[in-house]
């Protein structure tokens, strides 16, 4: 399959939940979409059309959570950045864990980063922070602020 | 049958880098393995987001001592893309001979722990000085073993010199004998043999779920290079093999990463054989509001760098994946069913001291009952009096054996 039909293929197969789709250059794409829809779609890319699934990356924008998915499709060099947007108050999305165990790693980073809630995800626990990090301190938002300027050694090792 | 959980880490005198493992095993068979990492997480993304574009390249050079050479390489792809330039075609022969240079040093300290996890030292002390040749050129190229500081957003800071091309080339001649002398010695010994052929089986199926990258997927017959499926860098001008085999298992591993090896060492002759001339630098002054996304096959797999600007001097967002982001989940895949001894070589990256009792701990199944290292001791004392007892061995003073002396 050649870029062109995968995307056409991916346009009418999802119109209702595909919002906007931005060619950045011949291999990239950004495909924004609701994020009701975002297991059939990356479910569709990740299963049938055999993409890899890089990573996502999530950013505060200050104005909504926004949550990049990048998929590589090999056989075309065509990199398909799927863009969700999030409300920033009560960020929600479905988990995609139950569709590839390449998800499961992310998902929790993301969630203790950013404090994105992944419904649906199997243990959606802490990955790297320390286990005395506060709940509801979230590092990558916008408006974090540092909690604890006391270096490890200083706060004394309980 | 009693379980037991193994734990290993975070901080073990013979791991190379804080990480947890927690095996539970029944009898000699893993059952069931956990991860848990984040023991070396420094924020680097967020700090990246406080300096300049510049200045990150610094920072995430820093991110792994021995690929300091791949986050640099995807992140300035991904500066690069936000304003959709071309670096010089020079700056590009640079950039491979030095990301090539890499991916053999990195190979042989890979092969070289490989062999030491199997308890094949000589592999590891044969190994270890062919990768001072290497490192040797990486000096003579760059003016340092380690975090060489060639790349920049926009092209390389440092030309190769061409009187030093000469002496580089006799450096990777030399190399070839020994890599084909290890080649022999791994795919012929008996020994590496049995402790490697059909252990910690990755399948294919399991890789594409995972996610698995470079060599992890490649010996599961899954044909994933970067370096093949996008154009960038000097890869495509010319002729190179990717390496794929089928089994998946720790023998295919490690013949995918020597034969790797001997290709890279082909690419490296090749640039500097042809090398360009022509600037070596873009100088770009301002980076664009926008997004970019670069990527480089690393030793291990792809790293991932995505950027974000707002037209300011330092960006927004920086999220960087490394390879083994990825590849480290395929654990929970290979190595459930597989036995204690093997384990090691499995998650390869840790070197694990069973008998270091002081740092394990050891539960019954329903972990209502914890020894320390107290009693193990005690327990281990009883058992020695036990077993001198049933052999008749009579206590010997230490005042005894010393008059006992001629």
């Amino acid at each position: 399959m050649k870029r062109k039909q995968v995307l056409q293929d991916l346009t009418t197969r999802f119109k209702q939940d595909i919002l906007d789709v931005f060619d950045k250059t011949k291999n990239r794409v950004y495909i924004e979409i609701r994020p009701e829809a975002i297991i059939p779609i990356s479910g569709y890319i990740f299963k049938d059309l055999g993409a890899r699934f890089n990573i996502a990356s999530g950013v505060d924008t200050r104005e909504c959570i926004e949550i990049l998915y990048h998929f590589t499709i090999e056989e075309i060099n065509l990199l398909i950045s799927l863009r969700v947007k999030l409300d920033r108050a009560k960020p929600v999305i479905e988990s995609l864990t139950p569709v590839g165990e390449a998800f499961n790693w992310i998902e929790r980073e993301m969630h203790e980063l950013l404090g994105i809630r992944f419904k649906g995800h199997p243990e959606l626990k802490r990955l790297l922070l320390p286990d005395n990090w506060p709940k509801g301190v979230y590092p990558l938002r916008a408006d974090y602020k540092e909690w604890d300027k006391t270096a490890i050694r200083d706060r004394g090792v309980k | 049958m009693k379980k037991t959980i193994i734990p290993i880490g975070p901080y073990h005198p013979l791991q190379e880098e804080p990480e947890f493992f927690m095996l539970t095993v029944e009898g000699e068979t893993v059952v069931d393995v956990d991860v848990q990492i984040g023991y070396n997480h420094r924020g680097i993304e967020k700090l990246s987001e406080l300096k300049s574009f510049d200045q990150s390249t610094f920072v995430i050079e820093r991110i792994c001592g021995i690929c300091s050479t791949s986050h640099p390489f995807a992140y300035t792809r991904a500066v690069e893309d936000i304003e959709g330039v071309e670096v010089p075609m020079r700056a590009k022969y640079i950039r491979t001979i030095i990301a090539e240079g890499e991916r053999i040093h990195s190979h042989l300290l890979w092969l070289g722990l490989a062999g030491h996890f199997l308890g094949y030292n000589t592999v590891y002390m044969w190994v270890w000085k062919l990768r001072e040749e290497i490192l040797d050129v990486m000096e003579i190229i760059s003016g340092n073993r380690n975090n060489y500081a060639m790349f920049k957003p926009g092209g390389v800071r440092r030309d190769i010199n061409p009187e030093d091309i000469p002496l580089i080339m006799k450096k990777l001649d030399k190399i070839v004998p020994t890599l084909k002398m290890l080649f022999k010695a791994v795919r012929d010994d008996p020994v590496i043999h049995a402790r490697t052929k059909g252990i910690g089986v990755l399948t294919k199926e399991a890789s594409i779920n995972f996610g698995a990258l470079g060599p992890t997927s490649r010996a599961s017959g899954v044909a994933r290079d970067v370096r093949k499926d996008t154009v960038y860098g000097a890869y495509h001008e010319m002729d190179w093999d990717m390496i794929v085999t089928n089994n998946g298992d720790v023998f295919d591993k490690v013949v995918v990463r020597i034969l790797e090896m001997f290709e890279s060492v082909k690419i490296i002759k090749y640039c500097l054989l042809h090398l360009p001339d022509g600037e070596i630098d873009l100088k770009i002054k301002n980076i664009p509001p926008g997004e970019g996304i670069g990527t480089h096959e690393a030793p291990r797999g792809e790293t991932f760098h995505y950027v974000r600007s707002d037209g300011s001097n330092s960006p927004v967002r920086h999220k960087v994946r490394a390879p083994t982001f990825m590849n480290l989940p395929t654990y929970k895949a290979t190595i459930k069913g597989e036995k204690i001894a093997d384990a090691s070589i499995i998650l390869a990256a840790i070197d694990p001291c069973y008998c270091c009792t002081e740092r394990m701990s050891i539960r019954d199944t329903k972990g209502e009952r914890l020894f320390n290292g107290k009693e193990l001791i005690r327990l281990s004392q009883i058992k020695t009096q036990t077993l001198k007892q049933k052999l008749g061995v009579k206590e010997t003073s230490l005042e005894k054996l010393v008059q006992g002396k001629p």
